[in-house]
């Protein structure tokens, strides 16, 4: 898995592909102007950029939850082990495999935490047993769940929710999870602990992950390979080691900054629209 | 006891049973609401077409009496009545709502008004617009018991009424509380979105809720049919039930029940101890100042759900 790198071709016999998708809402509004990415099985995928970059766009494309909300892909395709996917329900995709939880957790809030996980499991047809068995696993993964699991899900902490909107993903069984800013208003600490659970879910049970993050050097991190997305399209892509050590995106996402500023007019487009939005 | 006292018993135990009746729509109102966040016009009308129907399969002179002279018995006919409000519930499902999915609640709500009129509208077509009585074997007059024992006046359909209400409150809770087509309505009611991101089929859930509240309606309209007839004012009864909702909060179904209880004996105290004061008709405007009076104190009603808020 060293090169993980987009590779020509069609994408037949590839994992999950999405190549050159435009999404429009609401008839006008033009959110994705031809983003292509990568998913390899097994990998974890970092989605990168600033608010309003596309990142939840592409995924709810690829989730199709776009369509709820008056969005439309309306070029390109996606294909997910070598069947394109644009056209299908969310309620198909989830039995299929791909799973979106969506930013700022939406858990149920008036629902037990144990019923949250267990409307996971909604589209699973392999009886009871298997879907307890998996509910212990995935208590096993967030303990706290376990001592909650009987209190209203609106009751308990962000963390807590963010451990159970990821929680209640698992319980579909999905081959990959699009997890959307799961860093999200929470503390330092517990972005760790949720990334620590991501990668450990990703190495023991095989999950794949697409994420979409803002904080970029967590996310890079923990994912072995990143897209940065701007306005709608994706502007550099590479291992994530070969990201956090680029000098732009030291500068622009990580806040680093190695070398004296220069001058503005050297900059590169998307650099500077970043120094205008700072 | 005394007269007096017995008296107010008995206005009181009469409303308890309007109030069961009224209950009994706000409840379909209640589950369609919660669900879709659709308030739909039509509960009304839905009663009235499900208790039109169920005369037809099994009162003579019905529809099927003329077509193949027979009729069906009565447990027959319900099940056959279950299945038109299935058939109702799916066919609304694939012509309005999945249409309108996206537009705004006020656009849902219009699209229930028209489809409250369409209904009436084929009932009346199909089954003609005059008062029928509805027999399904519900016992009939005063309670001999209460009547001997206590000098008390209580229908036995009324009794029978409150009963079946009861049960199926029971049957819905359970329903709602233990299986993963409850769970799942419950979690759609919650949060749409998150009821998709984990797969669950709003347009199933839709079909699965309007059939339930289909079936409510039934009951409701076996009910009111039994009392006073099938007739097309039973549409009407919708309009009472919005103040029942008001009191006990669009999203709580034991709101419905509390509040249609509340405002059935509310009016009825009202009519007979107030209405001699005002020069009557009380009944017909009581529930809707209350409702008002209740809106600027508790506008989220009685038991509305609360929003949970972390501080």
């Amino acid at each position: 898995m060293s090169d993980q790198a987009p590779s020509s071709g069609n994408g037949e016999d590839k994992f999950l592909v999405v190549s050159n998708i435009e999404v429009i809402y609401d008839h006008v509004i033009l959110v994705l102007k031809g983003v292509s990415l990568e998913v390899p099985e097994g990998g974890v995928v970092a989605l990168l950029g600033a608010n309003g970059a596309g990142k939840t766009t592409t995924l709810k494309a690829i989730s199709n939850l776009l369509r709820a909300e008056r969005g439309e892909v309306t070029k390109g395709s996606i294909r997910f082990k070598g069947e394109s996917i644009a056209k299908r329900s969310p309620n198909d995709l989830v039995q299929r495999g791909i799973v979106q939880v969506m930013e700022g957790r939406h858990c149920f809030e008036h629902l037990t935490v144990e019923d949250n996980l267990l409307t996971g499991a909604y589209t699973r047809k392999d009886g009871r047993e298997a879907i307890q068995s998996d509910l212990d696993l995935v208590y096993s993964y967030f303990t706290r769940l376990k001592e909650r699991r009987k209190s209203q899900a609106g009751y308990t902490s962000g963390g807590e929710q963010q451990m159970l909107s990821v929680g209640r993903a698992l319980m579909a069984r999905p081959s990959v999870i699009l997890l959307d800013e799961p860093s999200m208003g929470l503390a330092p600490q517990l972005v760790e602990e949720i990334f620590e659970i991501v990668k450990r879910l990703n190495e023991n049970e095989g999950v794949t992950f697409l994420l979409a993050e803002q904080n970029t050097n967590v996310a890079l991190r923990y994912a072995k390979y990143g897209y940065i997305l701007e306005t709608g399209r994706v502007v550099m892509d590479g291992d994530a080691k070969t990201l956090s050590e680029n000098e732009d995106v030291k500068e622009f996402y990580l806040g680093i900054s190695g070398e004296r500023r220069k001058s503005f007019r050297e900059i590169k487009h998307y650099r500077r629209r970043k120094r205008w939005l700072a | 006891m005394s007269g007096e006292a017995l008296f107010f018993l008995e206005v009181v135990i009469s409303g308890l049973m309007a109030g069961v009746m009224y209950a009994l729509v706000a409840l379909g109102f209640v589950l369609i609401f919660k669900a879709s966040g659709v308030l739909n016009f039509a509960q009304g009308v839905l009663a009235l077409f499900a208790a039109l129907a169920l005369y037809d399969f099994i009162a003579p002179g019905g529809w099927v009496d003329d077509l193949f002279g027979f009729t069906f018995p009565i447990w027959a006919g319900i099940i056959l009545t279950v299945g038109v409000m299935i058939i109702v519930a799916w066919l609304i499902e694939r012509l309005v709502l999945q249409h309108l999915v996206q537009q705004e609640p006020i656009i849902l709500f219009m699209s229930t008004i028209g489809l409250a009129y369409i209904l009436e509208g084929v009932g009346d077509m199909l089954f003609g617009s005059d008062v029928k009585p509805l027999d399904i074997g519900i016992p009939q007059g005063a309670s001999d018991w209460l009547l001997d024992n206590y000098g008390l006046y209580v229908e036995k359909l009324e009794v029978f009424a409150a009963l079946t209400a009861a049960i199926l409150v029971i049957v819905l809770a359970v329903f709602f509380q233990k299986t993963r087509i409850g769970r799942a309505l419950r979690a759609v009611a919650d949060d749409h979105q998150a009821a998709l991101s984990v797969g669950v089929s709003l347009r199933t859930i839709w079909v699965i809720v309007w059939s339930v509240a289909g079936m409510v309606a039934l009951v409701a309209g076996i009910m009111w049919g039994s009392k006073s007839g099938i007739q097309f004012s039973l549409s009407l009864i919708a309009l009472k039930a919005l103040p029942v909702l008001i009191l006990g909060g669009f999203t709580s179904v034991p709101g419905a029940i509390i509040g249609g209880l509340i405002i059935g004996v509310g009016e009825k105290v009202a009519e007979v101890y107030l209405g001699p004061y005002v020069g009557g008709a009380i009944e017909n405007w009581f529930a809707y100042v209350l409702a008002l009076v209740f809106l600027f104190f508790r506008p989220q009603g009685l038991f509305g759900e609360r929003i949970i808020e972390r501080v």
